[in-house]
C-alpha cells in the first residue's frame, strides 16, 4: 500500500492555483475554475483535473463528473488547427453531415478526437450565425461557406504544409 | 406547521406544506412505485433525483405527469396515482430502462433481491418493445477486494453517489458522461481500488439492481470445506446473529445466534467460533491502551495524544489513512476482532490441535465488506499465509444455508466450541454503534477504578442512534468524555475537531456504517427501511443482557489466553500478535 502520487508542473499547479484564488477557492465557482483553466492549458488532462479538485477540496471524481458532463470541457489536446462543423439547423438541411463525415473519412478521426500529428482535431458546434453561407466550416478562425463534401479535402490541403 | 389539503386517489389527506406527493399518499397506504428515491429517514439521507420516472403521477390541471418523489402538495391539489395515462407512461419508463439493461436475471447475484426486478414484475412487464433496436451499454466490469462493479447494469439511480459523498463524504463515485453513456464511477473510471473508496460498502447496501454487489467468496469456502487435509475455522461476528434471520422469514432483531452456529456446524465447518472472542480480547489490549495514555495525560505527559480512537472498523481504518493521514498514529494500535482473532487461530489454536497454519483456513462472517479487504491486508500474513483467509457476509452465509437446504429456525439452538467460542456481553455489543466504547468502558472503569460495577453495568449515554453522540463518565471522580460517530461523514466532524485542536473527548468509538456493524454493507438488505437497523440494535443489547459474564476481562477463556500464551496485555507478544500500525495512502500532488 502506498501513496497515489500525481505529478504536475511547477508552473501549472502555480497557474491553477491562481485561477482558483481568483475565485476564492469556493467549490461553486468549479466550472467557471474549469473554464478558466481549460482556456489556459487548451484542454483538462486528468493531472490538471486532480489538482483543481486539491485547491478546491472537492473529490477529483466530482470534478471528473463536471469535465465529462459538458461538452464544452474537453480532456485531449485540441490539434493545432481545430476544425468546427456547423450543425445548427440551417447547415444541418443544406447537408453538413455529408461534410462532416467527409472530415471524419479525410482526417481518419470522430468528432471530439484528434488527429495523431496534432494537427487537425474535429468538433461540432450550433449556428455561428452565418446561415447565408449554410454550411458553414471553420478552420482556427477562417470560415469556409457553402462547403460541400469534395470541397474537404482542398480545404485540409491549406494545412497540409504548414507547421 | 402550515397543514394542506389534497386529494388522492379519491381520498383525502392533510400533511405539512413542503410534503411529497409520494410521503403524502404513503401516509394514507397508497404505494405510488418508486426506483431512483430513497429515504433512509434515521440517518438522514434522501435522494430524490427525480430522475427515473417510475414515480410519475396524474396532477388536475398540470399537462405533464409529475414525479411524486419530488413534487410537493399544494393545498386542494386531486392526484391520481394509477390512472391509465400512468399505468402507460410508468411502463414505457421501465421498458426504456430494461431495453438498456442486461438480461441474465437467471444468474445475477442480485436475483430475488433487485428493485429493478420486482418492479419488472409489479408491472407486468413481459416484452420490451423494440429491444432488437435497442442500444446496449457496455462498461468492463470492476474487481476490487470487496465490492465488484458491473456498471451495464446501472441504472443511475445516484444512491451510491448518495451515500458516498454525502453520508460517508469519502467522493469516491460520481456520475460521470451524459445521457446514455451516463453512469456512476470513480475520477477517469479508474479502478476502485485506486480510488479513495474505503470499502464500506454503504454503495452495495443501497444499490437496486446488480450493478454493486460484494466480492463473493462462497466457493471458496466449499472448497475449503471439502478438502480432507483442511481445518476450516469459523468466526462468526456479532452483528451477523441480529441479521441472519430476515434471510429465512424472521422480523428484524430475532437473534438467531444458536442455529446460526448449528448450521455453520453442519455445513461442515471443523471449528465454530466466536468473534466475540476476539472482541472481549481487543478490549483488553485496547483498553489497557486506552488506560496507559489516560494516566499518562493526567499526569501531565506532553508527548501523550489524546482522543484514543477505536480502531475496529476497517473502512474508518481506510478512511483515516486516505483522508486524515496527518492523524494515522491516534488509534489504538489495536488490530480488530477480525484478525486478532486470525492470530491467535493460527498460532495459539493451531499448537492446541497440534496443526499447521497451512492446513488451517479462517473465515470470517461479518456483516462488512470492508473485512473482505481487511483479510487481504498484506501486513495481516505470515510468510505470505493470511490469518484470516477470506470473509464472507451475512449475506453469502444465508444464501449457502438456503443451498444446503437447512430450515434454520428449525435447528435446535447449539453452543461455540471452546476456547474461542467463549464470549462476554462486552463483546457482543461490538456490533451496534456505541457497544465498542461501552464494552471498554466497562473493563477500564474496573481496572481504573479497583471497584465493581455490579448493577451500573449499562452505560445508558452512551447508547443510541444520533450521528454524533457526547457523553461523560465519572470514573470515581475523574470525568471522561466521550465522542461516538456512526457514518464517516459524521466522523469526518470528530476529526475536524481534532486536527483544530478543539477536541473535547479522552476517547472515541467510530464506525463507518449507519448504526455500526449493524447496518454493514454485508447485511440482509433493508430496502431503505432504516427502522430495522434499530430493531437489529436492540438484538444486540439484547443479547448482552442474556449473557452470565458481561465484561470482557472477566471472560476465563481470555484469561487462560493470557496465562498459556500471551502474557501480559500490551506486552511483547500481544504486541507482535494483536497490534498494527497505519499507513499514509492519500493522493498526493507532486511536483515532476
Amino acid at each position: 500500500m502506498s501513496r497515489i502520487k500525481v505529478k504536475i508542473k511547477e508552473q501549472d499547479l502555480n497557474k491553477i492555483r491562481d485561477i482558483c484564488q481568483a475565485h476564492g477557492n469556493q467549490p461553486g465557482e468549479l466550472i467557471n475554475v474549469l473554464q478558466q483553466t481549460q482556456e489556459h492549458f487548451g484542454y483538462l488532462p486528468a493531472e490538471i483535473q486532480e489538482a483543481v479538485a486539491n485547491e478546491l477540496g472537492l473529490p477529483v471524481a466530482k470534478v471528473y463528473g463536471v469535465v465529462t458532463f459538458y461538452s464544452f470541457f474537453t480532456m485531449i489536446p485540441q490539434g493545432r488547427y481545430p476544425v468546427s462543423i456547423c450543425t445548427g439547423t440551417a447547415c444541418y438541411v443544406r447537408g453538413a453531415d455529408n461534410v462532416l463525415q467527409e472530415f471524419k473519412r479525410q482526417l481518419e478521426i470522430e468528432v471530439g478526437e484528434t488527429s495523431e500529428d496534432g494537427k487537425f482535431s474535429l468538433n461540432c458546434l450550433r449556428c455561428v450565425g452565418a446561415c447565408g453561407l449554410a454550411p458553414v466550416v471553420l478552420v482556427g478562425d477562417k470560415t469556409y461557406g457553402r462547403v460541400a463534401p469534395d470541397g474537404v479535402k482542398d480545404i485540409l490541403a491549406e494545412y497540409q504544409d504548414k507547421e | 406547521m402550515e397543514k394542506v389539503k389534497l386529494t388522492i386517489d379519491h381520498k383525502e389527506v392533510e400533511v405539512p406544506r413542503g410534503t411529497t406527493i409520494y410521503k403524502a399518499a404513503k401516509q394514507i397506504g397508497i404505494d405510488i412505485p418508486v426506483l431512483c428515491y430513497m429515504n433512509l429517514e434515521d440517518i438522514g439521507v434522501e435522494n430524490k433525483p427525480g430522475g427515473c420516472r417510475v414515480c410519475s403521477v396524474e396532477v388536475e390541471g398540470r399537462k405533464n405527469l409529475a414525479p411524486a418523489c419530488a413534487t410537493e402538495v399544494f393545498d386542494g391539489m386531486v392526484v391520481k396515482t394509477h390512472t391509465m395515462r400512468v399505468i402507460n407512461a410508468r411502463r414505457t419508463v421501465v421498458e426504456f430502462i430494461l431495453s438498456d439493461h442486461p438480461k441474465d436475471c437467471l444468474t445475477c447475484k442480485k436475483s430475488g433481491n433487485c428493485e429493478l426486478q420486482d418492479l419488472a414484475i409489479r408491472l407486468g412487464i413481459r416484452e420490451i418493445p423494440g429491444q432488437e433496436y435497442a442500444e446496449m451499454s457496455t462498461y468492463k466490469t470492476d474487481y476490487s477486494p470487496s465490492i465488484v462493479r458491473e456498471l451495464d447494469k446501472c441504472i443511475m439511480c445516484r444512491r451510491c453517489e448518495a451515500m458516498c459523498n454525502d453520508f460517508q463524504t469519502v467522493g469516491a463515485l460520481n456520475a460521470f458522461n451524459r445521457g446514455f453513456d451516463a453512469a456512476v464511477a470513480p475520477a477517469f473510471e479508474m479502478d476502485l481500488q485506486y480510488s479513495p473508496c474505503t470499502y464500506c460498502g454503504q454503495c452495495v447496501a443501497v444499490c437496486p439492481t446488480g450493478a454493486l454487489t460484494e466480492v463473493d467468496h462462497s466457493r471458496d469456502l466449499i472448497d475449503a470445506i471439502s478438502d480432507p487435509n483442511t481445518t476450516v475455522v469459523a468466526q462468526t461476528a456479532p452483528a451477523v446473529r441480529a441479521a441472519l434471520g430476515e434471510e429465512f422469514g424472521q422480523e428484524p432483531g430475532t437473534l438467531v445466534t444458536g442455529k446460526m452456529v448449528s448450521a455453520l456446524r453442519r455445513l461442515g465447518f471443523d471449528y465454530v467460533f466466536d468473534t466475540d472472542f476476539a472482541a472481549d480480547l481487543t478490549i483488553m489490549e485496547e483498553g489497557t491502551e486506552m488506560l496507559d495514555r489516560l494516566k499518562k495525560h493526567l499526569n501531565g505527559d506532553p508527548d501523550v495524544q489524546l482522543p484514543i480512537l477505536t480502531s475496529c472498523c476497517p473502512a474508518w481504518v481506510r478512511f483515516i489513512e486516505q483522508h486524515f493521514p496527518e492523524m494515522k498514529d491516534i488509534p489504538s494500535s489495536a488490530r480488530s476482532p477480525q484478525q486478532m482473532f486470525g492470530s491467535i487461530a493460527k498460532t495459539y489454536f493451531a499448537d492446541k490441535i497440534q496443526t499447521k497454519r497451512e492446513n488451517m483456513v479462517v473465515v470470517s462472517i461479518m456483516p462488512c465488506l470492508a473485512k473482505k479487504y481487511e483479510s487481504q491486508r498484506e501486513e495481516f500474513a505470515v510468510d505470505g499465509n493470511p490469518d484470516v483467509d477470506f470473509s464472507i457476509s451475512t449475506r453469502e452465509l444465508a444464501h449457502l444455508i438456503k443451498e444446503a437446504n437447512f430450515d434454520l429456525m428449525n435447528l435446535p439452538g447449539e453452543d461455540f466450541d471452546r476456547p474461542m467460542g467463549e464470549s462476554t456481553g462486552a463483546g457482543v455489543m461490538f456490533g451496534t454503534t456505541g457497544g465498542v466504547i461501552e464494552a471498554a468502558t466497562r473493563t477500564a472503569y474496573e481496572m481504573h477504578t479497583g471497584e465493581n460495577l455490579d448493577e451500573k453495568i449499562v452505560f445508558e449515554q452512551l447508547r443510541g442512534f444520533e450521528g454524533i453522540r457526547k457523553a461523560t463518565v465519572d470514573f470515581n471522580g475523574t470525568s471522561i468524555n466521550i465522542g461516538i460517530a456512526h457514518g464517516l461523514g459524521n466522523a469526518r466532524k470528530l476529526l475536524e475537531e481534532i486536527k483544530e485542536g478543539e477536541s473535547e473527548f479522552h476517547a472515541i468509538e467510530i464506525m463507518a456504517c449507519p448504526g455500526g456493524c449493524i447496518g454493514g454493507g454485508g447485511q440482509p438488505l433493508h430496502h431503505n427501511d432504516t427502522a430495522i437497523l434499530k430493531a437489529r440494535q436492540k438484538a444486540i443489547y439484547e443479547e448482552d443482557e442474556n449473557k452470565p459474564i458481561r465484561k470482557s476481562h472477566e471472560n476465563p477463556e481470555i484469561k487462560t489466553l493470557y496465562k498459556e500464551f500471551l502474557g501480559e496485555a500490551m506486552g511483547e507478544k500481544a504486541h507482535k500478535l494483536l497490534h498494527t500500525k497505519y499507513f499514509d495512502v492519500s493522493r498526493k500532488i507532486e511536483i515532476s
